[in-house]
């Protein structure tokens, strides 16, 4: 029986509606209720940027590179929270569309070091993002990268402020809310309390923020060390997938590696134990797999 | 296991004591949490533990210490359970609070750049108050356009914050004119005897509410066809009606008293010199939309207007107007006051909520709308003074009365915010549809001659000599592609450097943009980047590209900061004051 059909909770008997239909680019779209305009586009096969958005966090709808037109509406909605209603008009890739998210991209390309954030490129050369034309003075965040630690980096001149490492050290993953945005305006930054370093403050070393980061403002320091070296290569790692066996918990992970070495360690985001969410151990507790002092 | 982490300051006695009192004025217990508790919650419980105390403790502690403490976040966060790098994310958001020891005990005179002051001198009197040895802070718009330039003073050491020009009484020019209706008790009651206020009128409007019954209170405010003061001109009564049709057992009004559009000064003067009124008119908005308690969030700069406004609160309660049981009837109704703390984004409904929560004060994409998810995500009504003072006159004289004045679109009276180059500034009130000409006229005529009026605040736009006709309503303004905003007519003459006018107001927008979202906050620092880069020099191909990031910034962002962000600079293009 489906939800539709029961009526013990109904006594009006007014079916209750378990979908939506929506119209995208002119061509009608069934979702569940509740399910956003991203996800409307998504199962009617339109690629739509996002960069605030994951699928396993409260969307912020902060990055605004996910708007789409919706008529009657005076200007552009968040796909990523916009819930999909009956009846909605949505326009994807109408000038208004194309244009906010170019200069979406256009702006942080000018202000943020978007180097390490691939798939941000595709799009720059979509929408005809041109970052350049705000002229060589135009401000950009200019910060050293913080090495504090032996397991992750934070490097602001590659941060958007997408709040996804917030969201995953606090009610969205972790609870530890070790970090929050501080300031205000373009000088706000991701930061511990009074900007203690990462051992000083709260954090328990989940590596959930460096799991969620679009830009790799927060990067493994594994990883960090091989850039620096010139030696990630992301095309040559292998990906396997394994369970954690710190724990009953039974969390998947991938282990990447690269020349016969864990390089560093995920987990995927639709896993239904995870969320994509790791602890310490399961996020770097492999160095066992391979031990420094080779034996005989 | 704690779930807490601090770091090893401690609070000192004072800290904890003055953080103490400000955590039980908010109704809350100052219980030093176990350590073995759990202290860190989410999702829901987030908003609905004490989390709330957290800007008055914040102010507390600042007023205490000079600045934002470490010992001082750690005693917060033992307190009110909020963790450490959250509460110093939310207390960095500010104006108001250092996050850095000064190093001194010194108060600050935060002296005020905008608009007004800074065509009255004001970068000249921070010269000579540093040369003194005096702490500065360059400040936004202080909301004392008509005394510029402004200063207000924030007190350290425990000493309270004031206003040093809040010793002389306040001008109201029109005092004593028979036609006034928002401003006729000004000046002419003491704003701290409720019998004065009673006998000049006041709660005849609440009896006549319970008289009346909540329904026919909204019919009579939906016939007056009142629209908020604030700027975005909503229909009152269909925000009231939404609010009392939601559904959820609590309720909330928020009377939005986080004036900071630059120019504007009004619901100061309504707070200071009529405070009962808006004590009033907020327990009427209770009443008619089934909300039982309300908060009152007054700019943290306004000193005088909090003080009144806790005097009007605490007598009107003495006196049975507030808490259970008002004037005899089976009806509640509470008010409180919490302070903002220097935030002009905090003026933006959702944001305001945020910031009564203890969060950061970044906006809410909308919907849902307030009437549904407002404050603590539950139904609130929002409501800024000007707006709820209306509602007095509607229930005292009748709807019909109240649409005499005005246009039938833009019904009553309205406020109006003169300042710059203007023979008499300060506060008027007149009918909806009089002309910006005749506004001006009103306040003795600009001083030298007019070469523009910035009508609407920072948000808003400037308009050239030749609009003098314009009517001062919203479809008036609206059909000339300007807008009434706050009630703002600021005048500048021929005389006035309009490069360095256009670029504090870029300026303005670069500093108070929350940072939340992309257009906004990267879009007013490249708005402020391309008019200091265009100084002296004529636009060219720049005016295209100002153009995109505007469309951008209205399209996209999250709020109305974003959307209006554009809109004076490029209108001051427009009509030739820079650029050209």
């Amino acid at each position: 029986m489906t939800i539709a059909e029961t009526t013990t909770e109904n006594p009006d008997e007014t079916p209750i509606e378990t979908s939506v239909t929506l119209t995208i680019n002119g061509s009608p779209v069934t979702v569940d209720q509740g399910q956003t305009v991203l996800d409307a586009c998504t199962s009617a096969g339109i690629d739509t940027p996002t960069l605030c958005y994951a699928e396993n966090l409260t969307p912020v709808n902060a990055c605004r590179v996910c708007v789409v037109e919706q008529e009657g509406s005076r200007t552009l909605v968040p796909s990523c929270s916009r819930k999909a209603e009956d009846g909605m008009e949505i326009q994807t890739d109408s000038p208004r569309v194309r244009h906010s998210r170019k200069m979406v991209l256009e702006f942080l390309g000018s202000g943020v070091d978007m180097s390490q954030a691939y798939q941000v490129h595709r799009w720059m050369d979509e929408y005809g993002a041109d970052p350049g034309r705000y002229g060589p003075e135009a401000a950009r965040i200019r910060e050293d990268v913080k090495v504090q630690d032996d397991l992750y980096i934070r490097d602001y001149d590659k941060c958007i402020l997408c709040y996804k490492c917030v969201e995953a050290c606090g009610d969205d993953a972790q609870m530890t809310f070790a970090i929050s945005a501080s300031g205000r305006g373009f000088d706000a930054r991701i930061s511990t309390e009074f900007d203690v370093t990462l051992p000083d403050s709260a954090c328990v070393y989940c590596g959930n923020c460096v799991g969620v980061c679009p830009t790799g403002a927060i990067q493994f320091k594994t990883e960090f060390d091989m850039r620096q070296a010139d030696n990630w290569k992301p095309e040559e790692q292998t990906v396997t997938q394994t369970v954690c066996s710190y724990c009953g918990v039974g969390c998947n992970l991938e282990l990447h590696v690269q020349d016969e070495k864990i390089v560093k360690v995920t987990s995927p985001a639709d896993h239904s134990v995870t969320h994509g969410h790791l602890c310490i151990k399961g996020r770097f507790g492999w160095t066992y797999v391979q031990p420094t002092i080779e034996r005989r | 296991m704690t779930d807490l982490h601090l770091t090893a300051d401690r609070a000192t006695d004072a800290e904890a004591a003055a953080i103490d009192a400000a955590i039980v004025e908010c109704g809350l217990e100052p219980v030093i949490i176990d350590e073995t508790d759990r202290l860190v919650r989410g999702g829901l419980h987030r908003a609905n533990n004490a989390r709330h105390g957290l800007l008055p403790a914040l102010h507390a502690l600042h007023n205490v210490s000079g600045w934002i403490s470490h010992g001082g976040i750690n005693y917060i966060a033992q307190t009110l359970g909020v963790p450490p790098a959250e509460s110093f994310g939310v207390a960095s958001f500010y104006e108001m609070f250092r996050m850095e020891d000064p190093g001194h005990t010194d108060d600050v005179v935060h002296v005020c750049v905008d608009g007004a002051c800074q065509i009255a001198g004001a970068d000249g009197v921070i010269v000579s108050l540093e040369a003194s040895g005096t702490t500065v802070h360059r400040s936004p718009c202080l909301g004392q356009c008509e005394r510029a330039p402004a200063q207000f003073v924030q007190g350290n050491q425990g000493r309270p914050d004031f206003v040093a020009a809040d010793r002389e009484p306040t001008v109201i020019p029109q005092q004593g004119d028979p036609t006034l209706r928002l401003l006729k008790r000004m000046g002419v009651t003491d704003p701290e005897s409720l019998d004065d206020y009673v006998a000049y009128g006041g709660y005849s409007a609440l009896a006549k509410a319970f008289s009346m019954g909540a329904e026919a209170v909204l019919d009579e405010v939906d016939s007056a066809g009142l629209k908020g003061r604030g700027g975005a001109a909503f229909p009152t009564a269909f925000k009231w009606r939404g609010v009392r049709g939601a559904d959820g057992d609590k309720k909330w009004i928020v009377v939005n008293a986080d004036e900071s559009e630059p120019g504007t000064f009004k619901d100061r003067h309504l707070m200071e010199l009529d405070p009962f009124s808006i004590v009033e008119a907020a327990t009427i908005a209770g009443f008619a939309t089934g909300a039982q308690k309300g908060f009152i969030y007054v700019r943290g700069e306004y000193p005088l207007a909090t003080k009144r406004l806790q005097n009007a609160i605490d007598v009107a309660r003495e006196r049975g107007f507030l808490g259970d049981g008002i004037a005899g009837s089976s009806i509640g109704f509470e008010l409180e006051i919490r302070r903002g703390a220097g935030a002009y984004i905090c003026g933006e409904e959702t944001a305001l909520f945020e910031s009564l929560e203890g969060f950061r004060g970044e906006p809410r994409q909308k919907p849902p709308f307030p009437t549904t998810h407002g404050l603590f995500k539950q139904p609130t009504a929002i409501n800024n003074p000007e707006t709820l003072v209306n509602v007095l006159g509607i229930l005292n004289d009748g709807s019909e009365a109240y649409k005499q004045l005005g246009t039938p679109d833009s019904t009553g009276t309205r406020l109006f915010c003169l300042s710059g180059h203007v023979a008499n500034p300060g506060l008027y009130e007149g009918p909806h549809g009089m002309t910006l000409g005749e506004a001006i006229e009103m306040a003795g005529g600009p001083t030298g001659e007019l070469r523009a009026v910035l009508l609407g605040g920072a948000a808003g736009s400037f308009v050239g000599i030749d609009q003098m006709d314009l009517p001062l309503s919203f479809e008036g303004t609206r059909a000339a592609g300007a807008s009434l905003g706050s009630g703002v007519v600021k005048l500048f003459n021929t005389e006035t450097d309009f490069q360095a006018v256009v670029t504090r107001i870029a300026e303005f927008f670069r500093n108070e943009s929350c940072g939340q979202c992309v257009p906004c906050r990267v879009g007013v620092v490249r708005q402020h980047e391309l008019i200091i880069r265009t100084a002296g020099r004529s636009m060219n191909g720049e005016r295209s590209l100002l153009d995109d990031m505007d469309a951008a910034m209205k399209d996209a962002s999250i709020c109305g900061l974003g959307h209006t962000a554009s809109t004076a600079v490029r209108s001051a293009i427009d009509l030739g004051l820079i650029g050209a």
